[in-house]
């Protein structure tokens, strides 16, 4: 039994009394870690949650010799952003069968990010539809890898993945520190719009 | 990139740790909720929470560092740290969204992360 604990890394200011959080999804090999590892303040942490595949019981880790018990691994980092206030970035995987960690990851986040890979759009349509489901507020970034040829417009990709009007689409490289920060400060400013009554209006029909 | 999985013992390792037991009041902690320790580990005390204990000594440590550290599903570090709250042990802060009644974060609290970010 090996309960001994990993080296804690940068610690938390003592002053910091408030923790936000913003939510990377897509799917697989999309680069969620490469953004939380290129913004992260930390080296991006790892962990993971336990629950039943039913949904039930869903608290109850006595319930993990249950055969119908899943494990689903996340990563995370953390942005320090005053004395007061830290950013917590969560890499959150797209695919469907982790849906159970969502409700988690998102209570109370501020919003998502979608990074989406151009050669897996398909990847996305998951993470749309359940962002939408949960009345999120999200960006989409596009996630340029150095892959050979052409690769599609952003109007393109908008089309692919019928994205509103509304919400902002961006390239990044998730492995650039200025270009993250660059899509999480799209975030935060989409998330001010949508304090508008005008947009929110826009948003509701 | 796949994310490292944790060196679990396998469930009955999970099963002693918590002593089997589940609370239904674990919603009270969020995964960013920072946990403060109030006091040293007391004799005789469980070795998780000796390390929990340990770990937020002298700066918050939120719940989701706590379960990576510890190499412990975030549920089991839930029950852990409800017992050390009941005890006295530690004390928590809460993140404001958890009281918030609105989806939308306010104004003033996106204005200074945009402040902090735009620092960076």
């Amino acid at each position: 039994m090996d309960s001994k604990p990993s080296d804690p890394g940068v610690p938390l200011r003592p002053s910091v009394r408030d923790a936000l959080k913003i939510v990377i999804v897509g799917g697989f090999g999309v680069g969620k870690t490469t953004m939380v590892g290129s913004i992260s303040e930390i080296r991006p942490l790892s962990t993971e949650e336990v629950m039943t595949k039913a949904g039930v019981g869903i608290d109850d880790p006595s319930r993990v010799a249950d055969k119908r018990t899943t494990t689903v691994a996340f990563d995370f980092g953390r942005i320090t952003l005053d004395a007061h206030r830290v950013l917590y970035l969560f890499g959150a995987p797209g695919q469907q069968r982790f849906w159970f960690i969502w409700d988690q990851l998102f209570s109370g986040s501020l919003g998502a990010v979608v990074l989406v890979d151009t050669r897996r759009l398909e990847d996305s349509f998951y993470p749309l539809d359940r962002l939408e489901h949960h009345r999120m507020p999200f960006v989409v970034a596009v996630n340029r890898f150095d892959a050979p040829g052409p690769q599609p417009s952003l109007a393109r990709v908008r089309d692919a993945l019928s994205l509103a009007d509304g919400v902002p689409l961006v390239e990044c490289d998730a492995r650039v520190r200025d270009s993250c920060k660059s899509v999480l400060i799209t975030l935060v400013r989409h998330l001010a719009t949508l304090h508008d009554p005008a947009a929110l209006q826009e948003a509701a029909q | 990139m796949s994310p490292r999985p944790l060196d679990l013992d396998g469930p009955d390792r999970l099963y002693t740790v918590t002593g089997g037991r589940s609370r239904a009041d674990d919603a009270a902690l969020d995964l960013v909720t920072l946990v403060v320790a109030e006091n040293d580990p007391a004799p005789g005390m469980q070795s998780e929470h000796v390390a929990i204990l340990r770990l937020c000594r002298d700066e918050p440590v939120a719940v989701v560092e706590l379960s990576s550290h510890l190499r412990l599903p975030v549920s089991v570090v839930k029950i852990l740290l409800l017992d050390l709250r009941d005890t006295g042990h530690i004390t928590v802060r809460h993140p404001t969204s958890a009281a918030a009644t609105t989806r939308l974060t306010d104004l003033e609290t996106l204005k200074q992360v945009l402040v902090g970010l735009e620092a960076l």
